[in-house]
This record gives structure tokens, C-alpha cells and sequence, in this order.
């Protein structure tokens, strides 16, 4: 009995997580910044579940007050790594805002974005929406609805503003993608002017997440597109109504990366493999049992030092559903995934598809070659430290080794036009054929100069 | 003639006693009044016996008065604020903003224990790795968890006092210097005129890109964002003492000054026995007029850098729009002004000590 006990005892020093396979990490007290939105979750989940200490990892997670801080911060050193929008490390390293090589090993989740209107906007737009049979209105609701109001606020002068988090942005992209599928023009973006309102029916500008839901309660902007929790705050609050879901636009677009700069990977490498190691634990467990560990997560989120809203306000989009209008929920199980499908691998088709609304939209001034779509992608997504890790993790038997994509080439199969919102089928590895069958935006050798388009 | 009155003794006595008392409550009175609780004073001569008539009114002014206009202002809280409706809920009265104190407590106590839990991992894992003999990987580790609300308070209290003490020590030499001599005081005077008015959020860019750029050891004493704040504080907490020290050297007694010049002292002397003694009560304004400043302006530099402390806390609360948000915007604000209160009478107790003796 007392043997039987002793041998027990021994597994189970070896089953938790052990010491001896601990990498040997160069540097062990890490500071990471965050964003405070829903997508953080891997971190937060990383951290309270001892994830990051299994590694041999002492990380402290500090929320930023908006995008560009958190982009310094990890630029200076002062913050290892952070939350991204998976638009920074690429514009950084191309030299587009700021100038810093940035990588990624590391994808933190699919969709996990929404489109909101002021009450006011709503219900202009509501009759030009179909209903469905039950009274309620039929989605995905088109830009298509909104044109007509933006063409009355331009026709008496008045500027039509809407809000996003950053020019590099999912959300920029994604509310410019939206509008213009709706026949709605964003404006572009030019070297000389970077207000990105070249042209523009509808006048995009910055707002960091956390504030949109004042910002629009304040009347300076009729719109926004952000992350979660501040579409459903919208709602609790009463003061907008989400249209549409990044879900309905593109079904599971990628969302944020986890970025370092090139330097810290290569001075630490082991700490880069503990850090996605640990990251890729906490999106499995994230993912679990069809969500089972989701209302856990969200009470987590839901601490006044990650999140911090409500946890009525983050479960509902954590947990299945999505509130449109107060009491119009519907479900959408896909609205934050964070390992199914494989989300967390950097896919080099992910960067090239931000590549190319950059170029669509005009921060990207000249025509590039197909080939350079793939080079930038490669200097900045790793999946080649994402699948080191992986292996490592199904060694350690903390994970299968079926949820990983050991033989993709980087390219996920094309999204068919069914999956977004306006039909147009999306191939990364043809950047510049994808490009020509966008309606509005910047083909071929198009320039902006001044307000006029060139080529 | 020998008859004594048995009770002479114990009345002289008594006499005595009560005499040694009073004057044992006049010295307790001069440092009560100077914690601003003068009122104690009224109160125990009251309870000892002191023409109790003199005292009620006293009492009414400096203890009842104060309470019931205290009460008055939480029933008009109580009663106006849940009449404000703002998307995150009615405006918390005092019951909400005290539910939310406690519940910070209760927060802070729950990290406390938190933070325990983690410094035994580090200590089991230290033990394991003594064990698989890899005893030079043994680290201590500082608890990376978020901060509770003392935490942040203490975080304030440390850069204000850091700001506060770097400012004194640069304004009251160039202080004494400009008070002494007309073409410092030339060389000074447009300088701070044109500084003082400066904002502190003006400087938080300019100090925050100058410290990244100068101080980029990752592990040196102090982390940048407190020497941000602090030295924001800094910038704009130096004014007051800096005009302050000029005026009172300046407006030293020129009797004196002679004197100064018979006994041919020197310099040093002529600053440390002369100008300091008699410019202190100015100089002691001065720095209760910064730190108050200096306090102001840390609090908005927190909330805009997001460094550590209250000003962080609130900014944090306010992303944060949960339905508790604006109740424990308060307490922040209520621990502010609290804070502010004590550091001036800090302050004031300070100078009391200083000037007591020569209060010229």
C-alpha cells in the first residue's frame, strides 16, 4: 500500500508540469501590455492559470491607454511584448506610422468585432433593411442601408464621422470593407495626407476602444467599429445598436497577434518558445469542451485590472450569443474563437490580406509585386516558432497533435466569396488579382495625388 | 490660631491638579490645532470642568457646526445624485461610494492573500530547483499580480514625495541665490514667468520622451514611469517654492543685514545664522503651497501617462464602464482629497515645528 502510494506520488511530480522540461528562458520577468478588450483573454487566461509560471515565466500584464502607446511601448522596451493589432507589426516593419521590426509567432483569436450605430442612425437605416418574418430585421445588414444617410448628411455639408482604434487597423479595414461593399467611400489614405479622408463620404477617425461608447454617447461620431466588450456595452447602455458582426463580413477574418520585436526573439529565444507555448495552452483551454471554461473566463476578464466591464457585457459575446438591438439576441457561437480553426497560427495569408487593404486604401502608395506580399509576410509571421512550441507541447502531452497544421505551406485554402459579406473570394497567394476585384479602392499602378487618382 | 481647615489641603491639592491639567490641555491645544482638531481642546476642557457656558459655544462652532454641514452635504448627495441618470446608471450617493470602499478593501485583502500564493510558488519552485541542483537559477521574484488600491495609494504618495523633494532641492538654492542677489533674480524672474503658468500635461510629453531617451538601463533604480510622474510633479511644484524662498530672502529685515556686514560674516554663515532662519516662515509657505501643487498634478499626470497610482486607478475605472465604475471614482476622489488634506497638514505641522520659537 505504502509502495503503491510512493509510485503514485512520483507520477504525479511528473504529470504537473515539470521542472525538468522547463526551457532554459534568457529572460524571465516579462511586462506585456494589453488592450482593454475581450481579445486579451489568452494573456489574462495565460497568466491566472499559471501558464506563464509553468514556463518559468514571471509576466506582469499592464492595460495601455490606446494602440500607439502600446506600439512605443513594446518599440522602447519597455513593455516584452503586447496584444497587437495584427496591422502594427506589419505596418511597422514595412515603415508605415512608425519604423520597428516587428514579429509575430503568435495569433491571438478569429472575429471578435462589431459595427455600431447611434440609436439615431438605426432608425434612419431601419427602413431600408428587410424584415424577416418575425419582425425583426433580416442580417447581414449591408453599408447599403446606411448610403442613403450618409448621401443626405453630405448633400447639406455635414460631415458623416465614424470611429475606429487605429489606421493600421482590423477595425479600420473592416468598417472600410463594410462601407464600401455598401457603396460608401472611406477615403484614402495618401503619403502627404494621412487622415486617410482623401475622397471620403464617410470621414473614419481615431478613438482607442475603451472610449467609443462615450465617444458616441457625445455625439462626435455616429458610428464606430471596435472589439468586444464595447459593442454589447453600446447596447447595455443604450446608446447604439451593433449592425453587423466582422463574423458577418468575413467569416473567421483574423483577428489580434501577440508581437515582440525581432530583437527580443532573437536575443531570447527559448523565452519567445515558453511564451507561445504558454499562450497556445491558454487558447486551448479557451476553446475546451465547446466553450465549457468560457463563463470562467469571462468572470476573469471581467476584473476591474483586465477588462473590466460587466460580466453580463462580456458574456455576451463570449458565450455564444450577441445582443443587436436590446433583446434581438442571436447566436453566434464563432464570435470569438480562440484555437478552433486553427486561430492561433500565423498564417501568412493573414498578413497578406492586411497587406492588401494597406495598399487598397492608399497607405501603401505604390503598386508592389505579388512576391513582396509574401516577403513582408514572412519577415513578420512566424510559424515556424508557433509550430516549435506546438511540438514541445504535444511532447509534453498538453496537447494533440491533430489540432495543428504541421504541413501548411503558410496559406490557409482561399476564403470562398460566400464567407464575406460582398462576394468577392480572397487568395493570399494572389494579392494583386484580389486587389483588382475589390469595387472601390486603389488597383494597379493607381496613385493618390492630391485628391485625384493617377494610373 | 493653629486651627487648619481639613480640607485645605486636599482643596490646594485639588486646585493644583487641575491647574497642571489645563495647562497640559493649553500645550495639547497648540498641536491640535495644528492637526486642525481644535475642537478636542473645547471638548475635554468642557469635560474638566472649565466654565462650561464658555465652551458650548466653542463647541457649537468648531465640532457641531463642522458635522452638521458634513451631513447636510451627504443628504444633499444621497438625495440629488441618484437623480442624475448617466448610461452607466444613476450617480452613486455615499451609500454606493461606501459599499465600493469596502469592496476595495475586500479586493486589496483578496491580492494580499493572492500575492501570497505566489511567493510560495516562487519558494517551491526555488526548492525544486535547488533539488535538481540548479541552485544558481534560484531568483526572488517581486509579485507580478495587478496592484490593489493601497498599492496604488502608497505608489502616489512615493512619486509625490520623490517630485516634491527633487523640486525643494532645486528651488531653494536658486531661491536664496535670486533673493540675494539682484542680477540672479534678473536672470531668473523671466524664466519662471514664463514656466510657472505651464500645464503638466504640457510637460508629460516632452518628460516622457526625454526619460525613455536618457534613462534606458531596463533595471535601474527606478522605473521610467515613475520618474516620469515624478518628475512632471517636479516641473510644476517648483514654482511656488522657488517665488516664495525669493520673496522671503529678499525681504529679510536690512538691520540685519547689516549686522551681517559689521561682523564681516561670510557667505555660508551669513545664509545658514541669517537668511534661512528669518526667510523660513515664507520658505515653509512655499513648500506647502507645492506640494499641494505637486499633488494636483500628479493625479493627471497618472491618468494620462497610465503610470501606477490613483490617477491610473481612476483612468482604468473610467475605461472599464462597469456598473461600479463611477462608485469607485469616488472613493479615488474622496482618497485624494483625503490625502491632500494630511499632506498639507504635514506640511503645517512642519513648519509649526520650524517656527514656533521664532515666529518673527
Amino acid at each position: 500500500m505504502r509502495r503503491t502510494c510512493a509510485a503514485l506520488l512520483a507520477t504525479s511530480a511528473l504529470m504537473s508540469p515539470a521542472l525538468a522540461e522547463m526551457l532554459p528562458v534568457e529572460k524571465d520577468e516579462l511586462k506585456f501590455g494589453f488592450i482593454k478588450l475581450t481579445d486579451m483573454a489568452p494573456l489574462a487566461i495565460a497568466y491566472e492559470r499559471g501558464y506563464f509560471f509553468d514556463e518559468g515565466l514571471f509576466v506582469t500584464l499592464e492595460a495601455q491607454a490606446n494602440w500607439k502607446v502600446l506600439l512605443d511601448g513594446v518599440i522602447s522596451g519597455q513593455l516584452d511584448g503586447a496584444h497587437m493589432l495584427a496591422g502594427q507589426p506589419l505596418a511597422a516593419t514595412i515603415g508605415y506610422g512608425t519604423q520597428a521590426h516587428i514579429v509575430t509567432p503568435f495569433s491571438m483569436d478569429l472575429n471578435g468585432n462589431g459595427i455600431t450605430v447611434s440609436n439615431e442612425i438605426w432608425e434612419q437605416m431601419k427602413p431600408n433593411i428587410p424584415k424577416m418574418e418575425d419582425g425583426r430585421p433580416q442580417h447581414p445588414i449591408s453599408a447599403s442601408a446606411l448610403k442613403p444617410i450618409v448621401d443626405e448628411y453630405n448633400a447639406s455639408g455635414r460631415p458623416f464621422n465614424m470611429g475606429m482604434v487605429f489606421p493600421v487597423s482590423t477595425h479600420n479595414y473592416e468598417l472600410r470593407y463594410w462601407l464600401a461593399a455598401g457603396g460608401i467611400h472611406p477615403g484614402f489614405y495618401s503619403p502627404e495626407d494621412v487622415s486617410g479622408q482623401i475622397n471620403a463620404e464617410a470621414f473614419l477617425s481615431v478613438t482607442p476602444p475603451p472610449q467609443m461608447p462615450a465617444t458616441l454617447e457625445a455625439g462626435t461620431i455616429y458610428g464606430y467599429c471596435v472589439g468586444e466588450p464595447w459593442n454589447q456595452q453600446a447596447v447595455f447602455k443604450g446608446i447604439g445598436v451593433p449592425v453587423i458582426t466582422d463574423y458577418q463580413i468575413w467569416k473567421n477574418n483574423p483577428e489580434k497577434v501577440f508581437g515582440l520585436t525581432a530583437a527580443f526573439v532573437e536575443e531570447n529565444p527559448n523565452t519567445t518558445l515558453a511564451i507561445t507555448k504558454a499562450l497556445i495552452r491558454a487558447a486551448i483551454w479557451l476553446d475546451e469542451n465547446d466553450n465549457a471554461n468560457r463563463p470562467e473566463a469571462v468572470e476573469i476578464l471581467s476584473r476591474p485590472n483586465y477588462v473590466g466591464a460587466d460580466y453580463d457585457v462580456i458574456a455576451n459575446s463570449m458565450t455564444g450569443f450577441f445582443e443587436f438591438e436590446k433583446g434581438d439576441r442571436r447566436d453566434i457561437p464563432d464570435f470569438n474563437v480562440f484555437f478552433r480553426y486553427n486561430a492561433t497560427y500565423p498564417f501568412y495569408s493573414d498578413a497578406v490580406w492586411y497587406l492588401t487593404q494597406m495598399r487598397r486604401w492608399g497607405q501603401i502608395s505604390e503598386a508592389k509585386p505579388d512576391s513582396w506580399y509574401d516577403e513582408v509576410a514572412r519577415m513578420v509571421y512566424k510559424p515556424e516558432i508557433y509550430l516549435e512550441a506546438a511540438r514541445l507541447l504535444v511532447d509534453e502531452g498538453l496537447a494533440d497533435e491533430a489540432d495543428f497544421p504541421w504541413d501548411s505551406d503558410g496559406y490557409k485554402a482561399p476564403t470562398p466569396a460566400e464567407d464575406i459579406i460582398d462576394g468577392i473570394a480572397y487568395d493570399g497567394k494572389q494579392p494583386n488579382a484580389y486587389l483588382e476585384s475589390l469595387t472601390i479602392g486603389l488597383k494597379g499602378a493607381q496613385k493618390v495625388v492630391g485628391s485625384e487618382i493617377q494610373g | 490660631m493653629t486651627t487648619v481647615d481639613p480640607d485645605f489641603a486636599a482643596k490646594e491639592a485639588k486646585q493644583a491638579r487641575r491647574e497642571r491639567l489645563f495647562t497640559r490641555i493649553n500645550k495639547a491645544d497648540a498641536w491640535l490645532k495644528v492637526l486642525g482638531l481644535g475642537w478636542i481642546t473645547t471638548m475635554v476642557k468642557a469635560a474638566a470642568g472649565d466654565n462650561p457656558k464658555a465652551q458650548m459655544k466653542d463647541i457649537w462652532q468648531l465640532f457641531c457646526v463642522p458635522i452638521l454641514a458634513i451631513v447636510l452635504f451627504l443628504t444633499a448627495w444621497g438625495t440629488l445624485a441618484p437623480k442624475v441618470q448617466t448610461s452607466l446608471g444613476a450617480v452613486p450617493g455615499p451609500a454606493q461610494v461606501w459599499e465600493q470602499a469596502v469592496a476595495l478593501h475586500e479586493d486589496a485583502q483578496a491580492k494580499a492573500e493572492s500575492a501570497r500564493v505566489f511567493e510560495e510558488r516562487v519558494e517551491q519552485r526555488n526548492q525544486r530547483l535547488i533539488d535538481a541542483g540548479r541552485a544558481d537559477e534560484v531568483k526572488d521574484i517581486a509579485y507580478t499580480g495587478a496592484p490593489s488600491y493601497y498599492d496604488q495609494i502608497w505608489t502616489s504618495i512615493q512619486t509625490v514625495f520623490f517630485g516634491f523633494l527633487v523640486a525643494t532641492v532645486v528651488a531653494v538654492p536658486l531661491g536664496i541665490s535670486a533673493g540675494l542677489s539682484v542680477t540672479a533674480n534678473a536672470a531668473l524672474n523671466p524664466i519662471i514667468q514664463i514656466f510657472k503658468p505651464v500645464s503638466p500635461l504640457a510637460w508629460l510629453p516632452i518628460v516622457t520622451m526625454v526619460v525613455s531617451a536618457v534613462y534606458t538601463t531596463n533595471d535601474g533604480l527606478f522605473e521610467k514611469s515613475f520618474l516620469v510622474s515624478a518628475i512632471t510633479v517636479t516641473l510644476c511644484s517648483l514654482w511656488p517654492t522657488l517665488i516664495n524662498t525669493a520673496l522671503g530672502v529678499s525681504s529679510i529685515d536690512k538691520d540685519l543685514v547689516n549686522v551681517s556686514k559689521v561682523l564681516k560674516m561670510n557667505t555660508y554663515t551669513k545664509i545658514t545664522k541669517l537668511v534661512l532662519p528669518s526667510a523660513l516662515p515664507l520658505i515653509f509657505t512655499g513648500l506647502r503651497l507645492s506640494l499641494g501643487v505637486g499633488w494636483m498634478v500628479l493625479i493627471a499626470a497618472e491618468m494620462l501617462a497610465q503610470n501606477p497610482g490613483l490617477g491610473k486607478f481612476v483612468w482604468d475605472e473610467f475605461q472599464n464602464g462597469s456598473s461600479d465604475s463611477l462608485a469607485r471614482i469616488m472613493v479615488a476622489v474622496l482618497t485624494i482629497g483625503i490625502i491632500g488634506f494630511l499632506l498639507d497638514r504635514l506640511m503645517f505641522t512642519i513648519q509649526s515645528l520650524f517656527t514656533f520659537t521664532n515666529n518673527r
